[in-house]
């Protein structure tokens, strides 16, 4: 528990000290913020009313997902698990740490992003504050599970950088943040709920927001919890120590089972 | 004779087709210092990785204080120090932070005076990146031997280091030993091998050619003792003089060098005709052949081969 504890006290440290994290857990989402918030709700006023959940949403998202990965890549090709796995440093410490001290820096920026949200630009607060919490943790989840899955999966620094844009793009185009899910084509609709942020912007309007779901609100929590725990336990299970590692358990390829839950999903009313 | 800590037995490790390690077998007893020596791309550095645990034989097999290590890499850990030849540490984590994270996954209480010891007393905040590669390179011996292991693996301990720590290395591996701590160190120094191993092992493409102490690996070569000699009129010449048992000579910097394959003789004769030629003697160096000729020599036979 103290070696944990330590690992975490390092790690979450680092979260600040390290330029490019700091830029990605706390600059890049909290810009984008006031960016959207002075600029896209003159656009489009109806976005100012879920404005708290689409940026709690686009920050999870960018934090994790192109952080998390490029963190996990990187370290293996600097060596830095071959230190960790001499030292008996375990996979599931690894990853575990990296996740929550990720998270924590996203429940500040969470809580950030919703305590100036109504003083800045008048948007409307959560009227469900425990449905709210849930639903930020069930995206937590999710993201931290595909994030940390890619990460491990990934030979190389490029080939995770295209596996991330594959997952952002497609989300902030069609998962809910920019555009909202009912003004989207029926095909483009049944497309997007392969992607968490349709997830999380759905279940954040009905339980947080007081707004209709456009399809199953608890379902798509059930959606995030379950895509991100498998994820995460893909991700240790496939875990390599380097490039060269001969300890892995499975084929990098069963990382396509993460996908079963969100390609379930598109089925969902 | 107490029973092995390191034991290789018919070691073979491929990398696709490449033949890294071929079918090497040798013991490591404990308190020992065996020093495993090869040009680059030799095995030497995947044998010291299959044994730390980061890869598994192919065939052959390896036990590490009685745990095997491509299958029990948990109960390894708190066995082994290791220092790999090429690691990393977070850019950001500091001297200290360091030593408390592995400690505490070690189990044991960080220790400071280590890195004290290893000249990084003033860098104890420094983050990892900003010390320079001696300074990374001290700062993963001291990780190596905070928690007191059993058996340590050194890879290249002495690359990039200044002499002073060099020096400061070999004592703490010389405590190491007195404690009975056992070490395999894979180097590119000769010198640094002769001096502290007492058992070596000479890798050439993935085969083990040589085993021994310093002492009978420089013993079994061409055998060629040098004698150095400068006299104050020069009387010597070239030809060898009729000299005993001298092999070749050469000259060097008013230096006349024999090649002895006997050396008392040798010496005697000379010795005998400086003084009968009237001359006086300036300078006499006898050396036997280091560990460096006859590395060089095997390596040379091996290629040649």
């Amino acid at each position: 528990m103290t070696a944990f504890l330590n690992h975490f006290r390092f790690e979450f440290r680092t979260g600040i000290r390290n330029r490019q994290l700091l830029f990605l857990n706390y600059m890049f989402p909290l810009l984008f913020y006031l960016m959207m918030g002075f600029i896209m709700v003159d656009i489009n006023p109806m976005f100012l009313e879920l404005l708290i959940p689409a940026m709690m949403v686009f920050a999870v998202m960018a934090a994790m997902l192109m952080g998390i990965p490029a963190f996990l890549v990187t370290a293996r090709e600097e060596g830095i698990f071959r230190s960790y796995h001499i030292n008996g440093v375990p996979p599931s410490s690894i990853l575990s740490v990296l996740s929550l001290t990720t998270s924590i820096h996203m429940l500040i920026v969470g809580l950030i992003i919703t305590l100036t949200a109504r003083p800045l630009f008048n948007a409307p607060l959560p009227i469900n504050w425990v449905h709210f919490i849930v639903v930020t943790v069930a995206l937590m989840v999710a993201m931290v599970g595909i994030s940390v899955l890619i990460g491990v999966v990934s030979p190389s620094t490029n080939f995770q950088v295209m596996i991330s844009q594959i997952i952002f793009i497609p989300s902030m185009l069609v998962g809910g943040v920019m555009l909202p899910y009912e003004f989207l084509p029926e095909a483009a609709q049944a497309l997007s709920r392969a992607f968490p942020p349709t997830h999380a912007m759905n279940a954040y309007k009905e339980l947080a927001m007081g707004v209709s779901a456009d399809f199953s609100a608890w379902g798509s929590v059930g959606v995030l919890f379950l895509g991100g725990i498998l994820a995460f336990g893909l991700a240790i299970y496939l875990f390599n120590w380097d490039r060269r590692n001969e300890a892995r358990r499975g084929h990098p390829s069963l990382a396509f089972i993460a996908l079963l839950p969100w390609l379930a999903s598109m089925l969902l009313s | 004779m107490s029973e092995p800590v390191i034991e290789v037995k018919h070691f073979r490790k491929l990398y696709d087709d490449f033949v890294a390690v071929d079918d090497i077998s040798f013991e490591v007893h404990p308190g020992e210092i065996y020093g495993l020596l090869g040009p680059n791309g030799a095995g030497k550095t995947s044998t010291l990785e299959s044994l730390e645990g980061l890869r598994a034989p192919d065939t052959g097999s390896l036990r590490v204080a009685g745990v095997d290590p491509s299958r029990d890499t948990r109960g390894l850990r708190n066995l082994i120090g290791v220092q790999l030849q090429t690691s990393g540490l977070p850019a950001n984590i500091t001297v200290d932070e360091a030593m408390k994270f592995f400690c505490a996954y070690h189990g044991v209480r960080p220790n400071i005076e280590l890195i004290n010891r290893l000249g990084l007393g003033e860098k104890h905040q420094t983050q990892y990146a900003e010390l320079s590669t001696g300074q990374q390179r001290r700062l993963a011996l001291a990780l190596a031997l905070a928690h007191e292991p059993q058996v340590l693996f050194l890879d290249e301990p002495t690359a990039g280091l200044d002499v002073g720590t060099r020096v400061e290395l070999h004592s703490i591996m010389k405590e190491q030993k007195q404690r009975g701590a056992t070490i395999l160190l894979a180097t590119h120094d000769m010198a640094e091998a002769e001096e502290i191993s007492d058992r070596i092992g000479i890798l050439l493409r993935g085969e083990l050619v040589a085993t021994g102490t310093p002492l009978e690996i420089t013993a079994t070569g061409a055998g060629l003792t040098k004698a150095s000699v400068r006299t104050e009129q020069d009387c010597l010449g070239d030809d060898g003089a009729g000299f005993p048992a001298v092999e070749s000579i050469s000259v060097k910097d008013e230096y006349y060098i024999y090649f002895s394959t006997d050396i008392g003789p040798t010496v005697a004769a000379i010795i005998q005709f400086v003084e009968s030629q009237g001359d006086r003697l300036i300078d006499l160096r006898v050396e036997r052949p280091s560990l460096e000729d006859r590395f060089l020599e095997i390596t040379t036979e091996g290629v040649a081969r």
